[in-house]
């Protein structure tokens, strides 16, 4: 570990790896409860024709990127608020003539080669310079201030669109943020993940705290951290078993979704063959049902009859009896 | 039910739809403050529209519409996304944020709005709950609170007994009566009348975009026994498809719930 960390390109990797882990979740949350899981994928296919722009003019490609993937993020969400039905053959011209324009103009540049494409599309950790580390580090600040404060009205905005505009909130300039927002963190994944794979890292952190959370925000908080430790583990495994480090990182957070499907399987399963429910229950227990309520390890459980009913989803689960004195 | 320049709502020859296409047509009606009015009508006949026109989610094409109130809106189906996890109270928060500007964060005061809300549909013991788990007559509670957390005068409630199982439509209907104590204004679209017999003051019935009928419940009443539906009354009602409002169903208890042993 300390050999890798005296090599500055790993330092610097596992810098951006951080920064990737840290703000890719913070903004997939909103896209897989939107249901639009794959759009960072569609935007990450435009940066490439950015990426491509700048390598054949000899400009910094992560700014080029930048700007077509800003561009592609608000033409997107505009076409999708106008809920037309050809709005998918749009996007997916978008899309592809997006990446098909990238690998055209990359095999035209100078310094286009194969090998350099293959770093900007799958991850590699020795492409990150100093200047890029300081873009991506100005760019994660903005995503993860933009992402906190915001969050509420975030939240808001992709739980109900129509609750959310009748009650006067600007639903659009929320729709707009968000995108802008996910075109901003596939600029700053682009060197570790690479633009590929940087949807995986925006939505399976997300779906693997999903299986481990009660809450919007503590799925939140384990989706940052699984997010953080799969990058920078991939980053480590990158460099030890000479492999891109997003097909690494990604490879990661899938062993880590399937751990917890499993461990959420069994969890379940072992709920279910401890606990009765009490499934033909037709009374609703609640603060005035004149059920005597009692504080049980964080919940109430109702006595009903000497038995004490503890809700859970929509059945009541049976904490036991209790015998009148 | 005069004119009133201070009426919540007001709506004067009022027509809504969606992309050019009219849905109700030139509707003349003023809710009062503390009316607590049940919106009938067929399926097709518009009352949806004309709730959602009230919103500002479908389009005026006509006449004025004057909104003087503060407006909470329970939307019909329970439209929340389930994609990802959320709690009781977080859900009810998202109701209170028009409340406050967009970078302030929650206030106690805030969050004691919201946990009133939840109080007030008799879900505190599962405000920490996650929201899918509830059952669908619950979380149609939780949508009320939603619209409650923001304190409305007026609260505007697009079929909230439909498709609840009657324990809980027991319940929502107490809950519909303990606001309905507090003065608040309430717009009901149902077509469940019976659930609500008890709390309606005023009866606006919409047939095919136009008004139909507006008067007290027992004018309503007399209304059906004149024109019973499939009469013909001014209107062909072939195309009727959903029954009609008035349908008989087990009476609840007095307190609105069911007995239980």
């Amino acid at each position: 570990m300390a050999e890798l960390l005296s090599l500055d390109f790993m330092r610097q990797a596992l810098i951006a790896a951080i920064l990737v882990g840290l703000t890719a979740p913070l903004v997939g949350v909103f896209l897989v409860q939107r249901r639009m899981s794959l759009i960072g994928d569609g935007m990450g296919h435009i940066a490439l024709a950015g990426v491509a722009v700048g390598v054949l003019t000899g400009n910094s490609p992560v700014w080029t990127a930048l700007i077509a993937a800003v561009a592609a993020a608000v033409a997107i969400e505009l076409i999708r608020a106008r809920g037309r039905t050809s709005a998918d053959v749009v996007l997916a011209v978008i899309f592809y003539g997006g990446i098909a324009l990238g690998v055209v103009l990359f095999a035209k540049a100078p310094g286009g080669s194969a090998g350099k494409l293959t770093g900007y599309l799958f991850g590699a950790i020795l492409t990150t310079t100093r200047s890029d580390l300081i873009v991506f580090a100005i760019l994660a600040t903005i995503v993860v201030a933009v992402t906190t404060i915001l969050r509420p009205r975030l939240f808001a905005v992709a739980n109900d669109e129509e609750y959310s505009r009748a009650s006067g909130l600007p639903v659009t300039a929320y729709n707009l943020i968000l995108a802008v927002l996910t075109a901003v963190t596939v600029v700053v994944s682009m060197r570790i993940i690479g633009l590929l794979l940087i949807s995986a890292l925006m939505i399976l952190p997300n779906a693997s705290a999903q299986l481990i959370s009660r809450s919007f925000a503590a799925s939140v908080r384990w989706a940052v951290l699984i997010g953080v430790a799969c990058s920078a583990s991939g980053v480590i495994v990158s460099y030890y078993t000479a492999t891109p480090s997003g097909g690494a990182i990604v490879l990661l957070a899938i062993a880590v979704f399937l751990a917890l499907t499993a461990y959420a399987g069994i969890r379940a399963r072992v709920h279910r063959s401890r606990v009765i429910h009490d499934d033909r229950h037709d009374h609703e227990h609640g603060p005035d049902c004149g059920h005597e309520a009692i504080d049980h390890d964080g919940h109430i459980d109702y006595l009903h009859d000497g038995h004490r009913h503890a809700p859970h989803g929509s059945h009541y689960d049976e904490h036991g009896s209790v015998h009148p004195r | 039910m005069l004119m009133n320049a201070t009426s919540p709502l007001d709506l004067t020859k009022a027509s809504f739809g969606y992309a050019g296409k009219r849905v109700v047509d030139a509707i003349t009606v003023s809710i009062e403050s503390g009316d607590v009015v049940a919106l009938l009508g067929p399926n097709g006949s518009g009352k949806s529209t004309l709730v959602k026109g009230i919103l500002g989610l479908a389009d005026l094409q006509g006449g004025t519409l004057t909104r003087n109130a503060t407006i909470g809106y329970v939307p019909q189906r329970h439209s929340l996304s389930n994609a990802v996890r959320a709690t009781v109270t977080e859900i009810v928060a998202t109701g209170r944020l028009t409340r406050r500007p967009w970078w302030k964060s929650a206030s106690t005061a805030d969050e004691q709005a919201v946990a009133e809300a939840i109080a007030a549909v008799g879900l505190a013991d599962r405000s920490r709950d996650e929201v899918s788990a509830l059952s669908g007559g619950q979380q149609r509670r939780v949508l009320i609170a939603r619209a409650l957390a923001s304190d409305p005068q007026v609260l505007v409630m697009d079929e909230p007994t439909a498709g609840v199982d009657d324990a809980n439509q027991a319940i929502l209907a107490g809950v519909l009566a303990d606001l309905a104590a507090e003065g608040r204004t309430l717009l009901i679209v149902t077509h469940e009348m019976d659930a609500l017999a008890e709390v309606v003051t005023r009866i606006v019935c919409l047939d095919r975009g136009h008004l139909d009928f507006d008067g007290s419940p027992s004018a309503y009443a007399a209304h059906l026994t004149e024109h019973p539906a499939g009469s013909g009354h001014h209107h062909d009602s072939d195309d009727i498809t959903g029954p009609i409002p008035v349908i008989g169903r087990a009476p609840l208890d007095a307190h609105g719930r069911h007995r239980h042993g």
